[in-house]
């Protein structure tokens, strides 16, 4: 940051992740409580977390380690989960393409669901200079100490948690609270319903797959309700002109 | 597992997050997403999320079977809806625990 600009953006930026601390904050707990709960060590839980920088990720990973997966399986659905980075990356490179090289790596590491949201909103509604990527730098570097510290908060409360609370069930919880705002569209609805549906009937697969089938056929639902939607809308609209 | 495979997971999610998030960002202009990609991903979110939701929801008997004194479904119905109306992480998940912790008050 050479420039007093460059400094103004990225306060900005640290500034705009601000009001999204209380949604992060009982995810991260959740997280925490849960790794220590397995029996994860305090190190554990935050190599893990530093490592992934992927909150569904982990507590799919999580899940999945409790049940016994073979890491490969682990390791595939997690990728399949994390795929949605590749689409902020595409989205998000030609607006940070000023910023020095070396900068690249950590904030490409530091690319999350959040600081994406804001900076590419903030990107496309204000006139690009040279100092705007620097927006993304401050909310990125924002959310990444949030997820962190919320995560080691939980990790060193997690074992004095009775179990009498059933706090297991705040981790479906808090994906609730994601899925939902999620489904916008039917072929969204699909997705879910078709995910849902599969992951229950095949929670007794070989090798635990059944998580990577559920994700494949939900996807492939909405593809399907989505390319039917299309042929709808062409026919109608080709049926108005005959008339 | 052993301490080595867990830190090689660890290393090996890291890694290939890592690739996802830098593809675009480091290859500016010389990688192209095909638009069939681009279509799937966006179902991404739904389909995984739902997947998880399900199972952890309905099945909570032995060895992951349906059980029919399983309190988590009415909650979960509750932050549905507290989720659709409120759009509120927080909120969601407050709702839904109090709502079992008084289901479970009651039953």
């Amino acid at each position: 940051m050479k420039h007093p600009k460059d400094k103004e953006a990225f306060l900005a930026g640290a500034k705009a992740l601000l009001p999204l601390v209380p949604g992060v904050l009982p995810f991260g707990l959740v997280t925490g409580i849960t790794a220590s709960k397995q029996g994860f060590s305090t190190l554990e839980t935050m190599g893990m977390t530093l490592l992934f920088f992927a909150g569904s990720a982990q507590l799919v990973a999580l899940q999945l380690l409790r049940d016994g997966v073979l890491p490969l399986i682990i390791l595939l659905t997690v990728l399949v989960i994390n795929l949605r980075f590749m689409m902020y990356s595409a989205s998000i490179a030609p607006h940070i393409h000023s910023l020095p090289k070396p900068l690249k790596w950590p904030l490409s590491y530091m690319l999350s669901d959040q600081a994406y949201a804001l900076s590419i909103v903030k990107f496309t509604s204000t006139p690009s200079t040279s100092h705007l990527p620097y927006f993304f730098a401050g909310s990125a570097l924002t959310m990444w100490l949030s997820w962190n510290v919320s995560v080691l908060l939980g990790a060193m409360l997690g074992t004095g948690i009775p179990e009498s609370w059933s706090l297991d069930f705040a981790i479906p919880l808090a994906f609730l609270a994601i899925l939902v705002p999620a489904i916008k569209t039917s072929p969204n609805l699909a997705a879910a319903a078709i995910g849902g549906l599969v992951a229950v009937l095949g929670i007794d697969a070989p090798y635990n797959l059944g998580m990577l089938l559920a994700a494949v056929s939900g996807i492939s639902a909405g593809l399907v309700v989505e390319s039917w939607q299309r042929h709808q809308l062409a026919k109608s609209q080709n049926g108005g002109n005959h008339e | 597992m052993s301490d080595l495979a867990l830190w090689s997971l660890f290393a090996a999610v890291g890694i290939g997050t890592f690739a996802l998030r830098f593809s675009f960002i480091g290859l500016h202009g010389r990688l192209h997403i095909p638009p069939m990609l681009k279509r799937a991903l966006a179902y991404v979110p739904a389909s995984v999320l739902a997947a998880l939701v399900v199972p952890a929801v309905t099945l909570t008997g032995p060895d992951k079977s349906f059980a029919f004194d399983n309190l988590q479904i009415p909650a979960a119905i509750i932050a549905a809806l507290v989720a659709w109306k409120s759009r509120n992480t927080l909120l969601t998940l407050v709702a839904g625990m109090c709502s079992l912790w008084l289901l479970q008050a009651i039953f």
